[in-house]
Formats: C-alpha cells, sequence, structure tokens
C-alpha cells in the first residue's frame, strides 16, 4: 500500500465528480420533466428562468467526468460505451435537443410550443437513457478482458427499465423541491402538490430496485445480507430524508424539502457504490484492474488538481448571484 | 446487403468531426479578432472600434455555443465506435483530451462571461483582459486536440506493450514530428477563416450601405491580413507537405496520385486514381513538378503508392481530389486578396460591387479548404489509425455491428440538421441584426451562456427582445 494511492485519488475525483452531475443536472432535467404536467405557460417561465443560469454549468461535470473515465479508468469508458451504444446515442441527443431549446425558447414566439416539446423530451430521454445506465451498472456487464462481448439490446431488460422510469420520477421529485424554492405564489403551490406524490412514486420505485438487485445480481445479494450492520446505514438514512422532505412540505418549508432530496439522492448514490466496491465494471473488473498507468494518472492530477477548486468556486459563485425567487421576467 | 461496422464508424466519426471542426476553426480565428478589436478601442478610443467588437461577439457566441454542443458528442465517439483504440491509447489520449476539458472549464468559468457581459460594467481595460485571455484559451484547447491527432499521424514518446500504449517521454509524445506544422498550418486557417468571414459579412454591409464608416475599416483591416496569411499558408503548407513526406510517404503519394517511386515525378493537374487497376486514368500532368515541390529538385525522387500494398493503401482518389480542393481554394484566397491590394488604388476596394459580391461568397470558402484539408490528413493516414501501429480494423469496437453505426449516424445525422439549421438561421438573423449596439441591460435573468450574448429573436419578424 502506497502512502499516497493515485488509483484511490481517481476514484474519488470520478465518484465526486458522477455525483456531483446527479445532484446538479438532476433538478434541471426535473424542470423539464415536469414541464407538461405545469399549470400554463408563465409557471413554464418560471421553472425555466430558475434552472437557465446555471444548468449548462451543471452539464459541463458530464463531459469531465467523460473524459475523465478515459484518462484515469479506461477500461470502464472502452466498455460500458459499446456496451450501452444505443443507450448513450439516445441520451446525447436528448441533452443536445434540450440545450438548443433552452437558448431558443426564450427567443421564439410563434414556435415556443416546439420548443418546449424539445425541452421535455430531450429531458425524459435524457433522464431514462441515465436511469437505464444505471440498472446495466447494476445488472453487470459481458466482458472478455477489456472488451465488451455481449449485444445491442443487453441493456434493455425489464430491470434497467425500472431502473429508467424510477429515475425520472427521482429526477421529477428534485425538479419539483427546486420549484418550491425558487418559485411563488401559484407556482409553488403547485409545486407543492405534487411533491408528495412524486415521492411516494419514488419510494415505490426505489423500493421494487432494492428487491429486485438480489435477484439479478449474486454479488449484491452476497454483500448485503453477509455485512448486515454496514450495508443498511445507507437505505436507513436514505429512508431519513424522505421522511424529512414529508414533514417538511406538510409544514410548507422552502428550502428544507430540496436539501433532504438532495440527501436522499447521495445516500442511495453512496450505497450503490458500496454495493459494488471494489468493482467498476461488474461483475470482473475492480478499479485496479481498470486503471491506467500511474504515469498518466498522475500528469493529469496536477491539472484536475488545479482546475476542481476553480470549477467550484465559480458554480457556488453562479449559485449565489442567482439567488433568492424567480420574478417574473427573471431575477431580480 | 453486409454493413461494414468499420467503414460506417469511419464515415460517422468523419461526419461529426467535420461537423464540429468548422465551429472550433471559425471561434480561434474570431476571439483572436475581438481581442484586436479591443485593443484597438483601448488604445485610440475610437467608438467604431467598440461597434465592431459588440457585433462580432455576439457572432462569436452563437458559433461558440454550437460548437459547444457539437463537441459533447465527440467525447462519447472515441469510446462508443473506436473502443479499443481508446483502450489502447488511454494513456496517452484520456489526458490530452481531459486537459481539453479542463482548459476550456477554465475559460468558461473566467473570462468568457466577462467577455460577452461585460460591457459597461467592467473596465475596458479588463474587458480586454478578458478578450485576450478567452483567445488564448481557444488556442490552448486546440493545441492539445492538434497535439493528439498528430501523435495519431507520427506517433512518438511511447512504448507499445500488448497492444498497449505506454508513454515513456510526455514531451515527445506532446510535440511529436508533425505536431509543429500541423498546428502552425491549423492556425492559420483560423486565422483565414475569421478573415474571410469578417471581410464577407463587411462587404455585405457596404453593398447595402449600413455601418459604412466602421465596415470600411473592418474590411481594409481583414484585407491587409488575408494579403500576408493566404500566401504564407501557402508557404507553411509547403512544410508540411515535405514534412508528411518524410514521416508519411505513402500518404503524399496519394496526394500526388503517383503509382511509382520515380525521379523528376509530375504533378497531375487532373487525373482519375483507379485503386483498382493501381494507375491514373486521363492524367493532365506538368513534368517534374512534384519533385520540385517536394524535394526543391526537379529530379528528386518521390516514393510511389506501390511501395505498400493495394490493402495497405489509402482511399487514393479521395485524398487526391481533397488536396486539390484544398489547393484550389487556397490559391483563389491569395488571387483574392491581391486583387483587393489593386482595388486599394483611389478607392475602389470600398466601391467596387463586383469585388464586394465577390467577398461574400468567399466567405465559405475557408470552411471548404478546412475540411477538404482533414480530409486529406485523416483519410491519408488510412488505413492506420496510429500510424503503422494501429489499424482501423484492430481499433474498431469489436461488439459493434454495421446496423447500429447505421442507425446512431442517421440518428447524429438528424440531430445536427436541427443544430445547423437553427443556429444558422439565427446567425443570419444576428448579422441582419446589424451593429446596433444593445444597451447594457439590467435584467440578468440569464446566464452567462454564449447564446444569451445574442438578444435577436428567433422568429419575430421584428428584431426586438423577447424578454424585457
Amino acid at each position: 500500500m502506497e502512502l499516497i494511492n493515485l488509483t484511490m485519488i481517481w476514484a474519488l475525483i470520478i465518484g465526486f465528480g458522477i455525483m456531483m452531475y446527479i445532484l446538479m443536472d438532476g433538478f434541471d432535467l426535473g424542470v423539464g420533466i415536469l414541464y407538461p404536467f405545469a399549470p400554463d405557460e408563465h409557471a413554464r417561465d418560471v421553472m425555466m428562468n430558475s434552472v437557465a443560469p446555471v444548468w449548462d454549468g451543471n452539464e459541463t461535470w458530464l463531459v469531465l467526468g467523460g473524459a475523465g473515465l478515459l484518462a484515469a479508468f479506461p477500461a470502464v469508458y472502452s466498455i460500458l460505451l459499446p456496451a450501452l451504444y444505443l443507450g448513450v446515442f439516445l441520451m446525447l441527443a436528448g441533452l443536445i435537443f434540450r440545450g438548443i431549446a433552452f437558448e431558443f425558447r426564450f427567443k421564439s414566439t410563434r414556435n415556443r410550443h416546439w420548443w418546449n416539446v424539445a425541452f421535455s423530451g430531450g429531458s425524459y430521454v435524457a433522464t431514462f437513457c441515465q436511469g437505464v445506465v444505471v440498472g446495466a451498472y447494476i445488472q453487470g456487464f459481458a466482458t472478455e478482458g477489456h472488451i465488451y462481448v455481449g449485444g445491442a439490446f443487453d441493456w434493455l431488460t425489464p430491470f434497467t427499465v425500472i431502473t429508467g422510469l424510477a429515475l425520472v420520477a427521482g429526477y421529477a421529485l428534485l425538479g419539483a423541491t427546486w420549484t418550491i424554492l425558487k418559485s411563488e405564489g401559484e407556482v409553488q403551490a403547485w409545486a407543492y402538490r405534487i411533491t408528495p406524490k412524486l415521492l411516494i412514486a419514488v419510494l415505490v420505485g426505489f423500493g421494487i430496485i432494492s428487491l429486485y438487485t438480489p435477484f439479478v445480481d449474486e454479488y449484491v445479494r452476497e454483500r448485503w445480507f453477509n455485512h448486515i450492520g454496514m450495508f443498511w446505514v445507507f437505505p436507513v438514512l436514505a429512508l431519513c430524508c424522505a421522511a424529512f422532505i414529508w414533514r417538511a412540505v406538510s409544514k410548507r418549508l422552502e428550502g428544507q424539502p430540496f436539501v433532504a432530496t438532495l440527501g436522499l439522492f447521495l445516500f442511495t448514490y453512496l450505497g450503490l457504490i458500496f454495493s459494488k466496491w471494489p468493482y467498476l465494471v461488474p461483475p470482473d473488473i475492480t478499479i485496479w484492474d481498470a486503471a491506467s498507468d500511474p504515469g498518466a494518472q498522475l500528469f493529469l492530477l496536477i491539472g484536475v488538481l488545479f482546475v476542481i477548486p476553480i470549477v467550484l468556486g465559480y458554480t457556488a459563485w453562479s449559485y449565489w448571484v442567482f439567488r433568492g425567487k424567480v420574478q417574473d421576467g427573471g431575477y431580480h | 446487403m453486409e454493413l461494414d461496422p468499420v467503414i460506417l464508424s469511419r464515415i460517422q466519426f468523419g461526419f461529426v468531426v467535420s461537423f464540429h471542426a468548422v465551429f472550433p476553426v471559425f471561434t480561434i480565428g474570431l476571439a483572436s479578432y475581438v481581442a484586436l478589436l479591443h485593443g484597438l478601442f483601448y488604445k485610440t478610443g475610437n467608438a467604431a472600434w467598440e461597434r465592431l467588437a459588440a457585433f462580432w461577439v455576439k457572432v462569436f457566441a452563437v458559433v461558440f455555443a454550437m460548437g459547444v454542443v457539437s463537441g459533447i458528442v465527440m467525447a462519447f465517439q472515441f469510446g462508443t465506435n473506436w473502443s479499443n483504440f481508446s483502450y489502447a491509447t488511454s494513456n496517452f489520449i484520456g489526458p490530452m483530451l481531459s486537459y481539453e476539458v479542463v482548459t476550456a472549464f477554465f475559460l468558461e468559468a473566467g473570462f468568457l462571461g466577462v467577455l460577452l457581459f461585460g460591457r459597461g460594467k467592467v473596465p475596458e481595460g479588463v474587458h480586454l483582459f478578458a478578450a485576450l485571455m478567452v483567445s488564448l484559451g481557444t488556442f490552448i484547447s486546440s493545441f492539445w486536440i492538434l497535439s493528439s491527432n498528430s501523435w495519431m499521424q507520427t506517433p512518438a514518446g511511447v512504448d507499445f506493450i500488448d497492444g498497449h500504449f505506454f508513454v515513456n517521454d510526455w514531451s515527445a509524445a506532446i510535440f511529436n514530428a508533425s505536431f509543429p506544422y500541423r498546428f502552425t498550418h491549423m492556425a492559420i486557417a483560423s486565422f483565414l477563416t475569421g478573415g474571410f468571414v469578417v471581410a464577407g459579412v463587411s462587404a455585405w454591409y457596404l453593398l447595402i450601405g449600413r455601418d459604412v464608416e466602421a465596415n470600411k475599416r473592418a474590411l481594409s483591416m481583414c484585407m491587409w491580413l488575408l494579403l500576408v496569411l493566404a500566401p504564407a499558408q501557402a508557404v507553411v503548407g509547403d512544410m508540411h507537405g515535405i514534412n508528411t513526406l518524410e514521416h508519411q510517404p505513402t500518404k503524399v503519394a496519394a496526394m500526388e496520385g503517383n503509382w511509382e517511386t520515380q525521379s523528376g515525378a509530375p504533378l497531375l493537374l487532373f487525373a482519375w486514381p483507379d485503386k483498382e487497376a493501381q494507375m491514373n486514368h486521363f492524367e493532365i500532368a506538368i513534368p517534374k513538378l512534384a519533385s520540385l515541390i517536394l524535394t526543391h529538385d526537379p529530379d528528386g525522387v518521390v516514393p510511389g503508392l506501390k511501395e505498400v500494398e493495394p490493402d495497405m493503401q489509402p482511399p487514393v482518389w479521395f485524398v487526391f481530389w481533397s488536396f486539390r480542393v484544398m489547393v484550389a481554394m487556397g490559391l483563389v484566397m491569395i488571387a483574392v486578396a491581391f486583387i483587393g491590394l489593386f482595388l486599394r488604388r483611389d478607392g475602389k476596394l470600398y466601391r467596387s460591387r463586383p469585388f464586394l459580391q465577390t467577398l461574400r461568397l468567399m466567405s465559405i470558402a475557408p470552411f471548404f479548404a478546412v475540411l477538404a484539408g482533414w480530409f486529406v490528413t485523416e483519410a491519408g493516414r488510412s488505413p492506420w489509425l496510429v500510424y503503422e501501429m494501429m489499424t482501423q480494423q484492430e481499433a474498431v469496437t469489436p461488439s459493434l455491428t454495421g446496423w447500429m453505426v447505421l442507425a446512431t449516424l442517421i440518428g447524429y445525422f438528424l440531430v445536427y440538421l436541427v443544430v445547423f439549421v437553427t443556429g444558422s438561421y439565427y446567425l443570419t438573423r444576428v448579422i441582419r441584426g446589424g451593429m446596433q449596439p444593445e444597451l447594457p441591460h439590467d435584467d440578468v435573468e440569464t446566464a452567462m451562456r454564449p447564446l444569451s450574448a445574442a438578444h435577436e429573436s428567433l422568429d419575430d419578424d421584428a428584431s426586438r427582445t423577447v424578454r424585457s
């Protein structure tokens, strides 16, 4: 065991990057998911305005995560992307349509409804695909060495469809609690109304997945039922967060529902990682197998350690600048 | 019909990278131009420079946004379609691509917002500094990408062990043999692109008589720049070609349509290369000129395509004709630059309608030249992906089937069609919207995001801000 283990550092960096992406892009994708159910066009304006200043900063974590994976854990990159080939395409297409809708919806009057469709449809497709990725990850991948040997549709199973739908519900919950935080009046009242329904949907979804997972994955079954004391801490914490959301909504608190939803996601994410640890590409490849050459890891680490604090600072600053409620026509 | 995943993946990569490449090429040149305008305004205090800067920064914003959107796809292409290549080269390509992202992040985090939204909010010196940093950032970003590409053409600084590259010398790998030539060639190409687009738009303004004073200045500046750079690009291109002859003789043989190794090789003005027959049809040639250009000696020996087996030769016809398109565009650019110099006498430059119309048309020429140049260098490397180390066949994703690639190829085509049509349409609206400097608006409802810098409506008849 070295004093400073590069692979562990990179596992932390990439893990952190993916978590940042899920928590942050999650709520702006969620806003898109809620779009068809919004009470009126004014509510849609408010919702879009609430995420407009920050969404592309949120998405940059995805690109950084992708490039970082290639550099630090190339086996993950070269197995997961071919395995999820069609899903990756759909996700990118969804994100692109969403991105242009963000820019052009406000610049458009006659065709605004088309941009609504692009924004919402892109959000649904991208979220569902990300949920499918999570499900496929739990299932594991057919590999020989560092090559994916499965078929084009291995990622599409009843289980992954459930994880996809569960993530749609989960991001919608993030979007709804974010809307509570950022809006007032009727829009906020609507967000308060839908949050409990979404929470129930999320709990049902996560519950089905938790019951289902031991059946699709022996390794997890082994892990869960042999280390009982340790691994039940994450679902318990996640349930505490859910109870807290419920309470905060019934008390009409504004900030806590969103924070508690972030907590719900965080503990679910950590629970998933620890269920699989140290496997990075289940069922065969550990983080040590997937790692690139230490020289390459070190070469990139220098730049990343320099830039990540700047990106975090910039992110914090943008959220600070755009704090508070969205008014008609934007922030004031 | 049997669908070949390698050929389809090559087409897909060619398509997405070509679509993406035109935006950075344009923004690199434009970023430097905007920085120059800010510098001139800072130095002279002349408001015309500021008007030009404010206008071109809007165009920059739209093109930059399209570059970012199309670039996201690139980050995943290597893994989806070329997973063996990604895995084998990850120790080098991984950090290089990550550094490109990191550079872009840093740029976006620090300076892009100030450049796009800082007018009237920050001191002019700070604004100028931001403009300089953005243009520097675009160069640093392209540095990483072009170094990676050059390494694939002329690999260096690595050990190849069990189908896996290990970097043993970072500086040798980054500053590989073809990198300085390719980088210079591409940097000048970016300036030429920016120059011809700005000249074309300025010419259009002069034709319709809007903002005449500012656009005269812009046009004059561009024409001086092109007069220097268009011939310089020919010289740099020649040096790049000689460097390629040294390291990738088969590529040059394909460019020249030269099958036999011979001394006093002719320059072919026209030919129909036929790989099946290993010969050309319908040759029209200038004797000895190819040898003179490539070896600087009319009787110099130039290696031919037949040095390697037919299945190790690149697609000759495609490389041969792409090269001719690039050179033809380059010659037309040089001619236009010199005609512009000639027309400067008694100020005809700003009045000659045929010339201004020609300039409008020439806005698209550099894009064709850039794409043709990339076709030459990339197709000319074929069948190698990493030259003489890894073939395309070895590099492609093993689990890929032809119909999967075809499905995503059609998909990307449709997605990009929407992006491109919308973006181009909007860009023309921004350009037609003119150079009315917008009042610094206090509503910060938009993020410091590229497209928010332009406020033209997308589909209104009157060009006005939708959001008050």
